[in-house]
């Protein structure tokens, strides 16, 4: 099990970072990775760029939490999550989420658990710049939501047992 | 105790950290927002939706019961929009 966790401004390459998870290993029959992209608008409203504050040290902490908990209740080979802040271009990656394992299932369950969790627990704030001004993104109700759905569900390599 | 500010609520208040001394009787983390709140104008508006605002002792989630004794660092934060 091999987990990369980095905070960071710069930009970093999809594929390169997706191609890690894998590299030199022969166990890894599913890899499946999540990319965040800054969209030009938001709630219809044209954005020229996102600003994304972060809370260093919690921040790390905290995925932390959630990739352990990941691991938890799927069988991984492989996590990775890298989370960019500052700002940020309309087109640009903002975040890549990446989970490997022998099979698909796992995978694909744990990269949406991930994400879910960073929506809305990983302490980082967007700010979007319009021509007109500036203003902080609220959060959804739907993010709130989506994480219910991992609420209470048995870990599922302790059901399998 | 270091108090850590971010976001909208960072703004309100005016600064990204601070000492604090509460006086004894601020127990939780909602009383220790409400004696924020009293402190002046700035203050008051940036913790008047007490209710919608998050807070973090030493880089965890916590509930507004939350004991603050024995906390070294609390951050408060609207809700996160990340990812």
């Amino acid at each position: 099990m091999t987990t990369l966790i980095r905070l960071q401004h710069q930009a970093f390459d999809v594929a390169t970072e997706a191609a890690r998870i894998a590299h030199g290993r022969t166990d890894i029959g599913a890899l499946v990775t999540f990319t965040g992209i800054c969209r030009a608008d938001e709630d219809g409203e044209q954005i020229t760029a996102l600003t994304l504050e972060h809370y260093p040290g919690m921040a790390e902490a905290e995925i932390a939490r959630h990739v352990e908990e990941a691991c938890a209740r799927w069988p991984l080979l492989g996590v990775t999550v890298i989370h960019r802040y500052g700002r940020i271009l309309p087109g640009e990656v903002i975040v890549l989420v990446g989970t490997a394992s022998s099979h698909r299932e796992a995978a694909f369950a744990a990269a949406s658990f991930l994400m879910d969790y960073l929506k809305t627990r990983a302490p980082f704030w967007k700010r979007v710049q319009t021509r007109t001004g500036t203003s902080w993104i609220d959060a959804k109700a739907i993010d709130e939501a989506a994480i219910e759905r991992w609420a209470g569900k048995p870990p599922e390599r302790e059901a399998a047992k | 105790m270091k108090l850590l500010y971010f976001a909208w609520v960072r703004e309100r208040v005016g600064k990204t950290e601070e000492q604090i001394d509460p006086p004894a009787g601020i127990a939780t983390v909602s009383e220790l927002m409400a004696w924020l709140a009293r402190r002046d104008e700035q203050y008051a508006h940036a913790f008047e939706s007490a209710d919608v605002i998050r807070a973090a002792i030493d880089h965890r989630h916590v509930r507004p019961d939350a004991p603050i004794a024995g906390a070294s660092e609390i951050a408060f934060f609207p809700p996160m929009t990340g990812g």
